[in-house]
């Protein structure tokens, strides 16, 4: 398990990289944490001839608030995630998410921007940043351009990037007050991606759902929102929130898709069993909060 | 619990006290010199082109443009090989009938599992082989494989080698008592289909090995991760037609074994050859994606299976039907039928059962060899056997504890021979049983299980009574014609000093035996633990002996040290009493001095001992020699085996919605004879039971229908974790066997050989109000939703 040769470079600039892009193409690769990139090099099923280190550029790190919105550097550390009070105090969702990707060391190391790029389906971010309706920012030769996180993922590895291009952020919108969000899912181990999982966020007006954002992850070929299970919520009182509409809606907008040890029937089971859990933990958290 | 110098406190007596082990500091510390740490000059590195198909035939190899790469020394084939090294078979003259094909270290014309190498590079580093490696253009024609043992005897599956007639290995019939007649009178007849999944053993240190020939003495040094440095030997010196004493096997810190480093693997093989070729050190360290492709795998079994019972739940018989894959060939040096003729003989061992009818079918497929691995064949009798108790148990309205006290062996009837042949010197089903409950608080539990039912939530407790084959005699391999040793040696000698130096032919793969040789030394000796050095693992160094398998370390091992350490202290009184003009019988050594034996008063260190007979022998009297050195063998006689026995409780709560098992507590009451270091005791059950709950859970060998090895790395191959394990309780009971001075029998398996067991029953007494049962390994929660009905 030795990588086939392949040579490293720095980029300082944007202008940097897109020289090196431009001469090697596809054969020049972005690395950011390494946690998915190295493995598949290890193993020799990714070749890049370029290894293009872009921890050097300049406005890809720190956590910073744009006023309505929080905007994530592509090199935000998981660690960094969790330990920022700007997303705790307006994101918590995210914060919740990191404490299920994987083990500390990978969260050490593993990037917010490599994570969305890699687009692995079973992975918590991808479904993260669509319920909370995240606008994902990308640069490429073409200059910058935004794309809701909802359109980025194409299928199992596969995001909206042409070459040349990298995600330099990920732009939040704050949470609005009356918001409740809740992220669980079901692993055969602790740390072990996820045989079916949900990034739910219910908004509430008056003690009933305006709106709602119910994304899976670890379902199907990629992180995905059901929408009309999220209309089924819609209007409900959350006091008395009845899960079974948006169970039943769920199970026929989805394609689940089987991993090595669980076929599309135990999927669509799983990810049932786990909206009425979820949800019915929300409810009971935001009563908590209140009462 | 207990205390970290105990042992050192009474300075004589370390056997039965908890002592940590020696090299745990050193291990943990990052100081370990394995294999791949100790340095070479002039060192090449393999790389294997492996097959991608699990059944191919090679046309033809293009390995110029891997011979071009800059660093690539060599490049050898199937074809090339066969001029380098014997071919070997693996078969056994104990096993009639037990077929295998010739083997060489690559794939000669056809490749018959996923993964099998058919190539090597030899090149400066091991990066530069992967390059040349990869460079290499195989032409292959895809033949049809061969994937589940179900269809491998059916009359259109392909034969894996047509020279063998058809893909039958090894069958076995066994009959004994009135088997149609306990059917036939039977109040109850329990029923079940089991299957054992492929699993694997995953040591933490990877095979690995540096072979160094040196043409001009025509000496192959070998340092190896091996468990069995003389059979090694042995093998090295038969395939590359060397004298035996010209193959020197080192086995330096070796990081964990299970029964998978003492198999031939054709890597390690292929590295010798190109060493005796080149004339320099050649190394081969299995990277994880090989481990799976190539380290032997385990299990791998179907079992239908039926116990008779009478109405008082008595059971009269039973009738079990187990096949079994093995790959495309029989493992050598150890062959591939011991696992399946375990696992038929195994059934039933711990009860009363008279009559018995087996029959065992091994077949090839195309699929990674299969071969012994921690617990051979155990668990698979195990949860065969207590999956029909359960069931009988349940279909009678009898407690489960209950129905296997009733059924046990008891102390009456000793010694006691089972069905299958198996004989019992002494067990103690009795006392664990009892002592098993108590641990437990059974009672509690029932009320505690029957209270959470009524909130919704399914709690399950589960029993495995269990027998554990250790210290194995020549019936285990020699009969059967392997040049593989069933006694052990030991070599001792005080230094001036006074210190001790024990080699002995046992080995140490993280187990903590080379502490526990160093407890009987000391015992026996009378020295404090601190003087005594444990030196293994080097052919040239050591006894020639067996060394560890089988649970065979401690039992047969440990005498060889207590008899040494026995002779040695004699030899010692003798020079004492020579140099003190006293009698031998009235001199004793304790705490590193001599004494005077009816007044323990110290009549001189060991140290002046050693002064006086090494440097000063001219005070001693004319022709009087000491002898500071002492020898001594052993092997056990008497029973084939010594058993043990015990049993194990899982206690655990599943989730009905997702089929999630958490396991919430696990007992195990176990009777290894005399303990001699009770920490490792415990260590070598916790362990065990871990492995084995991982078999349960967790791991498994994925294939493709096709034959296609699914999981290569950690993140799909889902090995047990500490977030995941239950607190593991050990009790024990001690019936020291009578055939060793030692009295003690071996450990390392019982954890292992009925953790599944327990598992499974514990799962369907969960699932029990829902009528549903599982019985295929690993019960992972599709598994379970599927007997739910719910997927
Ligand atoms: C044992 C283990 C367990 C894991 N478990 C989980 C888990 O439970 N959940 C989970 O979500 N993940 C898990 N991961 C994956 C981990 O989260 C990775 O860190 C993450 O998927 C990739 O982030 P990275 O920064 O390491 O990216 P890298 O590995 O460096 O890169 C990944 C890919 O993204 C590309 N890339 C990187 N940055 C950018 C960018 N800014 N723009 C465009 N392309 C870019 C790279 O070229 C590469 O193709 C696990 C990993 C391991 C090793």
């Amino acid at each position: 398990m030795k990588a086939a040769p392949f040579d490293y470079v720095r980029v300082s600039c944007f202008e940097e990289m897109q020289e090196i892009f431009a001469a090697h193409g596809d054969d020049a690769q972005v690395i950011a944490g390494g946690q998915s990139l190295i493995p598949a090099m290890a193993m020799r099923m990714a070749r890049p001839s370029v290894l293009l280190d872009i921890a050097g550029l300049p406005g890809l790190s720190g956590i910073e608030d744009t006023g309505d919105a929080i905007r994530i550097g592509a090199m935000a550390r998981y660690v960094d995630l969790r330990e920022s009070a700007l997303l705790a105090t307006h994101v918590p969702l995210i914060r919740d998410a990191v404490a299920l990707i994987a083990h500390e060391a990978i969260r050490s190391r593993g990037t917010i921007g490599g994570n969305l790029a890699h687009a692995d389906p079973a992975s918590e971010m991808p479904a993260v940043v669509q319920a909370l309706d995240a606008r994902i920012d990308i640069r490429g030769p073409e200059g910058q351009r935004s794309v809701p996180a909802a359109e980025f993922f194409l299928g199992t590895y596969a995001v909206d990037l042409a070459p040349g291009e990298i995600i330099v952020s990920v732009t939040v919108p704050k949470a609005p007050a009356g918001r409740l969000s809740g992220i669980q899912e079901f692993v055969r181990r602790s740390g072990d991606y996820a045989s079916a999982g949900g990034a739910f966020v219910l908004d509430v007006e008056n003690g009933r759902i305006a709106a709602a954002r119910l994304a899976c992850f670890g379902v199907c070929d990629r992180a995905v929102l059901a929408e009309q299970a999220a209309a089924t919520l819609v209007g409900q009182e959350l006091a008395a929130l009845d899960p079974e509409p948006a169970v039943k809606a769920l199970a026929s907008e989805i394609e689940p898709t089987a991993d090595l040890h669980n076929g599309p029937a135990t999927k669509r089971h799983l990810i049932g069993v786990l909206t009425k859990r979820l949800l019915a933990d929300m409810v009971s958290r935001s009563g908590k909060a209140h009462g | 619990m207990l205390k970290r110098n105990d042992a050192r406190a009474d300075k004589s007596n370390f056997v039965g006290k908890t002592v940590p082990r020696e090299n745990a500091r050193r291990l943990s510390q990052g100081r370990g010199r394995y294999v791949d740490d100790i340095a070479f000059r002039n060192l090449a590195h393999v790389a294997f082109v492996r097959s991608p198909h699990a059944h191919a035939r090679i046309l033809s190899i293009d390995t110029q443009a891997a011979r071009a790469v800059p660093g690539v020394i060599d490049v050898i084939t199937g074809q090339d090989i066969r001029s380098m090294c014997q071919p070997w078979v693996g078969v056994l003259g104990h096993f009639p009938g037990l077929k295998s094909a010739e083997q060489y270290p690559l794939a000669v014309d056809v490749a018959r599992w996923h993964g099998e190498p058919v190539a090597v590079v030899l090149a400066e580093s091991r990066a530069l082989a992967e390059d040349g490696a990869d460079l290499i253009e195989v032409e292959w024609e895809a033949l049809p494989s061969v994937v589940d043992p179900e269809t491998a005897l059916e009359s259109d599956a392909h034969v894996i080698h047509p020279e063998l007639g058809d893909n039958l290995a090894f069958r076995l019939d066994l009959e004994k008592g009135e088997v149609d007649a306990a059917f036939a009178s039977a109040a109850h007849i329990a029923e079940g289909t089991f299957h054992f999944g492929r699993h694997t053993g995953l040591t933490l240190e990877p095979r690995s090995i540096v072979a160094d020939f040196d043409p001009a003495l025509r000496q192959l040094t070998v340092h190896h991760s091996t468990q069995t440095p003389f059979q090694m030997q042995d093998v090295f010196a038969r395939h590359f037609g060397l004298e035996e004493g010209s193959v020197r096997v080192i086995a330096p810190d070796v990081g964990g074994s299970f029964g998978l480093k003492l198999h031939v693997y054709g890597e390690e093989m292929a590295a010798c050859a190109l060493s005796i070729r080149h004339g320099r050190p050649v190394k081969f360290i299995a990277d994880r994606l090989e481990a799976f492709q190539t380290d032997i795998h385990a299990r791998d079994h179907r079992v239908k299976a039926r116990m008779a019972v009478s109405a008082e739940g008595e059971i009269l018989a039973m009738e079990v039907d187990d096949l079994t894959g093995i790959g495309p060939f029989s493992v050598y040096p150890r062959t591939s039928a011991v696992e399946g003729n375990q696992a038929i003989r195994l059934m039933g061992g711990p009860y009363r059962m008279p009559s018995y009818r087996g029959r065992l079918q091994v077949v090839f497929q195309n699929k990674t060899p299969m071969c012994q691995y921690r617990a051979v064949g155990h668990p698979v009798a195990c949860a065969v056997t207590e999956g029909l108790v359960d069931q009988a148990a349940h279909a009678l309205g009898i407690d489960p504890l209950e129905m296997r006290r009733r059924n046990v062996v008891t102390q009456d009837m000793y010694p006691h021979t089972s069905p299958t042949g198996y004989v019992f010197e002494r067990l103690s089903h009795e006392e664990c049983h009892a002592r098993l409950a108590e641990m437990m608080n059974y009672e509690r539990l029932r009320r505690e299980q029957a209270e959470a039912r009524e909130r919704g939530v399914y709690r399950g407790i589960g029993f495995a009574t269990f027998i554990e084959i250790t210290n194995p005699g020549p019936a285990f391999y020699g009969v059967g014609g392997a040049r593989i040793s069933a006694q052990d040696g030991c070599v001792m000698k005080m230094e001036p000093s006074g210190d001790i130096r024990v080699m002995v032919s046992v080995t140490e793969q993280g187990q903590g035996t080379e502490t526990i040789m160093a407890q009987i030394a000391a015992t026996h000796l009378g020295v404090p633990l601190e003087r005594v050095r444990v030196y293994t693992g080097d052919t040239q160094t050591s006894p020639y002996g067996g060394a560890t398998w089988a649970s065979r370390g401690a039992g047969i091992g440990g005498v060889a040290v207590m008899k040494t350490a026995e002779a040695l202290k004699e030899n010692l009184l003798t020079v004492a009493a020579t140099i003190l003009q006293a009698q031998p019988g009235e001199l004793d050594i304790s705490a590193g001095a001599v004494v005077s034996r009816a007044s323990g008063e110290e009549r001189m260190p060991l140290s002046e001992l050693g002064r006086i007979a090494y440097f000063r022998p001219d005070t001693l009297p004319a022709g009087f020699h000491a002898e500071l050195t002492a020898a001594r063998h052993y092997v056990p006689q008497g029973y084939p085996f010594a058993f043990t026995n015990g049993v194990q409780a899982s206690h655990l709560e599943v989730d009905i919605e997702t089929g999630q098992v958490r396991l919430l507590d696990h007992w195990v009451v176990e009777d290894c004879g005399r303990i001699i270091n009770p920490l490792l005791v415990d260590e070598q059950i916790r362990g065990g039971v871990v492995q084995g709950l991982g078999g349960a859970l967790f791991e498994e060998c994925l294939y493709s229908p096709e034959g296609q090895l699914l999981c290569g790395t950690m993140a799909d191959y889902l090995t047990p974790m500490a977030a995941e394990m239950p607190d593991i309780h050990v009790g024990h009971v001690e019936t020291p066997t009578e055939t060793s001075p030692l009295g003690a029998k071996g450990v390392g398996e019982a954890g292992t050989a009925a953790a599944p067991a327990a598992v499974m029953n514990a799962i369907n007494d969960a699932l029990s109000p829902f009528g549903a049962s599982v019985s295929r390994m690993p019960f992972t929660p599709e598994r379970v939703l599927r007997a739910l009905g719910k997927v």
